[in-house]
C-alpha cells in the first residue's frame, strides 16, 4: 500500500495541507491520487468507528449469521449473496471457505427484528440450505481499533 | 568516602532542567530518547507465555543459545557478517551495558579513547568511570556532524586505545554511507586501534541502507565490537536486552565480567527478544511512522527558523538555535515556562554545542503538529 491509502486508512479526516507534508507531494498531486482511488473503487468510502456502547439512548442488536447455500449453475454464489446483501439489514456480507458459505453481519433493532429477518426473508429463499444466528454480547475490537482498553505509555519526559 | 574519579564525573549539567520539565503538567514533551510506540503486541505475549511457562531462572552467563543464534543469523542477512553465537555474541542488559563491558574488558587505567561530539551521555562519562582519558573529536554542524578525517588523524598521534563510534547518531540522526565509512576506516586502519561501534539504531535508518562497521573488512571485523540491542528499533528500551558481537578474546573477557557482576540478561526479556526478530513487518510499520514524522518535522522546524540538517536515521533532530544569539539551556528553559514545549539543550551532548537542541520526533503527529505551533509563537517573540 502506498503512504497516501495508508496514513488515509488511519485517519480519513486528516487535512489535504497534513497529508502534504507527511507524503512530501503537493496537494493538487494528492487530489488528483485520491480521486483515482476513489474512482477505481480502492478507497470505497470514508466513514467513523462508531462506539456503539457510548451512544446515548442507542438500543439495536447486531448478529452474525452463518448461511449454507446450494451453488447455482454459472454463477455460483454470486446471485444468491447479492440476493441477501441488498437487505439493508445486512452490514457486511462475505463468501467463506470450510464449513458454511456465506457470513453475514446483521443489524436490528432487538432480537425478534433479526429472528423475524432470518425466518421471514432469509431461509425462505430457495437455495439457502441453512442459517446459524449468533448474537453479539460484546465489541472488544472493531475494525483494527481496541474499544475496551486504551494502552498506557509510561515514558519519562526527558531522557537521553 | 566516594571515590575521587566518581566525584569528578561532572554530573548532567542540565539537571535542574530536567527537575523543570518533571514538576510541569501539559508539557509536549520533545525531550524523550525513546520509541512513544509500544512493544509490539506479539512480543508482549510472548514475554507472557514465558512467565506463564514459570521461565524464571537465570540462563547461561552469554545468553540463551536460541536468542544468539536468531542475532547471529540476523546480522548475516543484514550484513553478511558471521559471528559464531557461542563464542562471539553476548548477550548484554542493554547496549548501555555492552558498552560498559567494552570499555571495562580493553582499557588500562591512562589509555585514551575517542569519544565523537555531540555524543550519546553514557560515553564520556563512562571512559571515565574506567579510569581512561576522553579524547574528544569534535564535529560541525557546517560538516554535517560528521567526523573530520584530519583532526582524527591529529587525534591518533596521542595513540589512542579505541574509538566510539555511533551512527544512526544520538543526538544528531546522522549516519554514514559505505564510501564515508571506509574514508574513516582507512584512517584508523593504520592503526591498531579498537572501535567500539553502537549501531543502536541500524533498525531506524531512512535512506540508503545501513553499513555495519565490521562488515568493511576482515581487520575492520576483527577490531571492532559491535553493539546494538533490541530498545530502539523494537520499541523495548523496558526490556533491557543488547547484544555485543566482537572476536571471541574480547567477547570471552566481557562474559566474564558480565557472569560476575550481572550474571545475565532477565530470562523473560530473553525470550521475549528472541520473538522480536521475527517482527519485521512491526519494525517496518514503526519505520515508515517515523520516516514521515521526520519528514515533517525537518520541514516545518526550517520553515519556521530552526535550522535543521536532515537526519538519515534515528528519531532526533539536531537543531541550531545560533541566529537568535541565545544560549541553548536558556533557550530550552524559556521555551519550556512560556510555551511548556520541552527539548534537550545540545550542551547535553557536549560543552560546545550551546547553539543547538535536540528535538525529538518519536512523539504522535498531533503532538509535533502542535509543538511546532508552539515553538513558531516562542520564536516570533525572540
Amino acid at each position: 500500500m502506498d503512504d497516501i491509502l495508508e496514513i488515509l486508512e488511519n485517519n480519513a479526516r486528516i487535512s489535504m495541507a497534513d497529508l502534504s507534508k507527511l507524503t512530501g507531494k503537493s496537494q493538487k498531486e494528492l487530489e488528483k491520487a485520491i480521486k483515482n482511488y476513489e474512482k477505481k473503487g480502492t478507497i470505497v468510502k470514508y466513514k467513523a468507528v462508531i462506539n456503539k456502547e457510548k451512544v446515548k439512548g442507542e438500543k439495536g442488536v447486531v448478529a452474525l449469521i452463518e448461511v449454507k447455500v446450494s451453488p447455482q449453475k454459472d454463477v455460483g454464489f454470486d446471485l444468491v449473496a447479492e440476493r441477501i446483501y441488498r437487505f439493508p439489514e445486512v452490514k457486511s456480507c462475505y463468501l467463506l471457505s470450510g464449513t458454511y458459505d456465506l457470513l453475514l453481519e446483521v443489524c436490528g433493532e432487538d432480537i425478534q427484528t433479526v429472528a423475524s429477518f432470518v425466518s421471514e426473508k432469509l431461509a425462505p429463499l430457495s437455495s439457502i440450505r441453512g442459517t446459524a444466528t449468533h448474537f453479539l454480547l460484546k465489541k472488544y475490537k472493531q475494525d483494527g481499533v481496541i474499544l475496551v482498553k486504551k494502552e498506557k505509555n509510561s515514558r519519562l519526559p526527558i531522557t537521553y | 568516602m566516594i571515590a575521587k574519579r566518581i566525584k569528578n564525573v561532572p554530573p548532567s549539567g542540565i539537571r535542574e532542567f530536567f527537575d523543570l520539565v518533571l514538576g510541569m503538567p501539559d508539557v509536549i514533551s520533545l525531550g524523550v530518547g525513546e520509541p512513544d510506540f509500544i512493544t509490539p503486541w506479539r512480543i508482549r505475549e510472548k514475554a507472557i507465555t514465558a512467565l506463564e511457562e514459570g521461565l524464571t531462572s537465570y540462563t547461561s552467563n552469554s545468553g540463551l543459545m536460541v536468542l544468539r543464534q536468531g542475532i547471529s543469523r540476523n546480522i548475516k542477512k543484514k550484513y553478511s557478517l558471521s559471528y559464531e553465537p557461542k563464542e562471539e555474541v553476548l548477550i548484554t542488559e542493554g547496549v548501555s551495558e555492552g558498552f560498559d563491558l567494552a570499555l571495562r574488558a580493553i582499557l588500562e587505567p591512562k589509555d585514551k579513547v575517542i569519544v565523537v561530539s555531540p555524543y550519546y551521555v553514557a560515553y564520556p562519562a563512562l571512559v571515565e568511570i574506567n579510569c581512561a582519558k576522553v579524547l574528544y573529536l569534535p564535529t560541525t554542524q557546517e560538516e554535517g556532524f560528521k567526523i573530520n578525517l584530519k583532526k582524527l588523524k591529529e587525534l591518533l598521534k596521542q595513540n589512542p586505545k579505541a574509538i566510539i563510534l555511533n551512527y544512526p547518531s544520538n543526538p544528531t540522526g546522522i549516519t554514514y554511507t559505505q564510501k564515508e565509512l571506509k574514508a574513516v576506516w582507512k584512517v584508523l586502519s593504520s592503526k591498531n586501534i579498537i572501535v567500539i561501534s553502537d549501531e543502536t539504531y541500524d533498525e531506524l535508518t531512512y535512506e540508503g541502507k545501513h553499513i555495519s562497521f565490521p562488515s568493511l573488512d576482515k581487520k575492520a571485523k576483527k577490531n571492532t565490537i559491535l553493539l546494538n540491542g533490541f530498545s530502539k528499533g523494537y520499541a523495548m528500551t523496558g526490556f533491557r536486552v543488547g547484544f555485543a558481537c566482537g572476536d571471541k578474546e574480547i567477547i570471552s573477557a566481557m562474559t566474564k565480567i558480565h557472569s560476575y557482576s550481572a550474571l545475565c540478561a532477565p530470562i523473560v526479556s530473553q525470550v521475549a527478544a528472541t520473538e522480536a526478530l521475527l517482527a519485521q513487518k512491526d519494525i517496518k510499520r514503526m519505520v515508515s511512522e517515523y520516516k514521515r514524522r521526520r519528514d515533517f518535522v525537518v520541514k516545518e522546524l526550517n520553515k519556521i527558523g530552526l535550522q535543521t540538517i536532515n537526519p538519515n536515521g534515528a528519531f532526533y533532530c539536531f537543531s541550531s538555535v545560533a541566529k537568535y544569539k541565545i544560549k541553548a539551556l536558556d533557550f530550552a528553559k524559556k521555551l519550556l515556562m512560556q510555551e511548556k514545549v520541552a527539548v534537550v539543550p545540545g550542551t547535553a551532548f557536549g560543552r560546545e554545542f550551546s547553539s543547538h537542541i535536540r528535538i525529538s520526533y518519536a512523539n504522535s503527529l498531533d503532538n509535533l503538529k502542535e509543538a511546532v505551533v508552539r515553538i513558531e509563537k516562542f520564536l516570533s517573540k525572540l
